[in-house]
């Protein structure tokens, strides 16, 4: 079966005041139907920009990047986006937030039945996501974790084919964090969607996804990649953070990460200088 | 003593009545002790005196209606056409490329100097004024709903684009919605200076309203007509600003009110 998401050699250069920047370089990747890819690294990987590019909010300056075999020309219904922060409308409540798609052009099929239809799925999504009590609420009036929870909502009522997430819970507590993350897989259980999640967060990373990409920066690539066996999305605990073959797989990539961060090569540089001074 | 955090509502009227009631008194203990000649400034009886008996001939309402009537011509002429091109400047970068650069050399065009060209262009009827408010408000109106209209949150943008949103459909539903708090606010400020150049151009070119009754009056040394006159102005100024400030709450409640 061919895969839902195909990467082929894809190049990202930003032309920047000091010169060209090499963003990404010689990127490749598939991702299956249905399967949730983790995208972590150090910062300034190109990990966000990889993902902006699969949203189509930027364009590859050379290479491939194919949905059903369909290129990537710019932002599409079939994907969308939850971002880190300050996405929502505060001028809508919660259960508008969550139906805004359904006013959109784009999404009106056939009139009064797809109305029906999409706001039966809001109440449904409003539910799942306990936001019933907070449905007629702004934006913000809710906590951290509440918002993303309405972002995500808004994001599903579409049913898009592929999922993006940008340090969805980045600016979350570590306990709402925890919660988020069952949240997240009791849905996807429900709701089957591919999905490319992008954090800088290994525990999250090992925690939800089939497969893990480690990037590496300067240029922005890919450095290796991680299956993840651990048992299905709803088998899942909390607990299952603490046991030896998680905490053996988070450490590996973390290792991977702080290899490919640079700061080594830093620290023998400074060891050189400071070498020459004296 | 609170340092941080909000003054209720109750407080913050509270001390501002009393700050009011503070220089009123320091007024009238000038005056009163002869401490400064009367014909520099007229004690507040006097002005309040003066104040009825204007009132009172009849022509103080007609020229406080007529500049109100100015000032709002002049200030809705600049908004009517500010408000759209400040939507489409602050939207779209090559828009903004092309307008920006004019807009900073034409704010720094001195309005009243424009005062002569004005009267020369439409004469010395209504036009004339509105001309020099539009003149004064129009280009720092644009400028201010520009910024207004781009420092919408990108991230808003981004998700109404992925979740299918056209352009058109970015720029009604998600940049406009989201900027007009903002906007409302730009407009309220702007209002304020319409009142400036208002002043100007009566004080120069006409024969009726408050900037010319302050004129007149300059000319018989009625220094609490002057008074009067400033006052009234700005007690208008103040009671438009905190009735729009009043809509915003109502229109936007869940978006702050800009503090000046």
């Amino acid at each position: 079966m061919t895969d839902k998401l195909i990467i082929r050699a894809l190049n990202k250069r930003f032309n920047t005041p000091a010169g060209p920047f090499e963003a990404l370089a010689n990127i490749s990747l598939g991702v299956a139907s249905g399967e949730f890819v983790a995208i972590v690294g150090a910062s300034g990987c190109g990990k966000s920009t990889l993902l902006r590019i699969i949203a189509g909010l930027e364009l590859p300056s050379s290479g491939e990047i194919l949905v059903d075999q369909r290129p990537i020309l710019g932002p599409d219904r079939g994907r969308a986006m939850v971002f880190q922060d300050y996405s929502l409308y505060p001028w809508l409540t919660v259960l508008q937030n969550i139906r805004f798609s359904a006013r959109l052009r784009a999404n009106a099929r056939s009139g009064n039945t797809a109305d029906a239809l999409a706001a039966d799925r809001s109440l449904q999504l409003l539910e799942l996501m306990g936001l019933e009590r907070v449905r007629d609420s702004h934006p913000n009036a809710l906590s951290g974790g509440m918002r993303q929870r309405v972002a995500i909502a808004r994001a599903l009522l579409n049913k898009p084919e592929l999922l993006l997430m940008d340090e969805p819970f980045g600016a979350l507590d570590a306990q709402t964090r925890e919660v988020m993350h069952d949240l997240i897989l009791h849905i996807l259980a429900l709701e089957k969607r591919t999905i490319a999640f992008v954090t800088h967060d290994v525990q999250e990373a090992v925690y939800l996804a089939d497969r893990v990409i480690v990037m590496a920066p300067a240029p922005g690539r890919i450095d290796s990649i991680w299956r993840i066996e651990l048992p299905p999305a709803l088998d899942r605990t909390p607990e299952l953070k603490r046991s030896p073959e998680f905490l053996t797989m988070e450490s590996l990539i973390l290792a991977r990460i702080r290899a490919t961060s640079g700061v080594h090569r830093d620290l023998e540089a400074l060891q050189r200088f400071t070498g020459r001074i004296a | 003593m609170i340092l941080r955090g909000s003054l209720d509502r109750r407080r913050y009227l509270l001390i501002a009545v009393a700050s009011f009631g503070l220089w009123l008194a320091l007024w009238w203990a000038a005056t009163a002790l002869e401490m400064v000649d009367p014909l520099f400034l007229p004690g507040p009886g006097v002005v309040a005196r003066r104040f009825v008996i204007w009132l009172r001939d009849g022509d103080l309402l007609t020229d406080a209606g007529i500049s109100i009537f100015r000032v709002t011509s002049g200030f809705l002429a600049s908004a009517a056409m500010a408000l759209p091109l400040g939507l489409v400047i602050g939207a779209y970068r090559p828009v903004r490329a092309f307008f920006e650069p004019l807009l900073e050399f034409a704010r720094y065009l001195p309005a009243v100097a424009f005062v002569p060209l004005v009267l020369l262009w439409v004469g010395i009827g209504e036009g004339s004024k509105i001309m020099v408010i539009w003149i004064g408000t129009f280009f720092q109106m644009v400028i201010m709903l520009t910024e207004d209209v781009a420092r919408v949150p990108t991230a808003q943008i981004e998700a109404a684009r992925t979740l299918g949103a056209s352009g058109r459909e970015v720029l009604t539903l998600v940049r406009l919605r989201s900027a007009m708090p903002a906007m409302f606010d730009t407009l309220r400020i702007t209002l304020g200076w319409a009142w400036t150049y208002l002043v100007v151009a009566e004080l120069v070119a006409a024969n009726s309203g408050l900037g010319y009754a302050i004129l007149k009056a300059q000319r018989f040394l009625q220094t609490d007509r002057i008074f009067v006159g400033i006052i009234l102005i700005g007690l208008i100024g103040l009671g438009t600003d905190q009735f729009l400030r009043w809509m915003h709450r109502r229109l936007f409640p869940w978006a702050a009110v800009r503090s000046t």
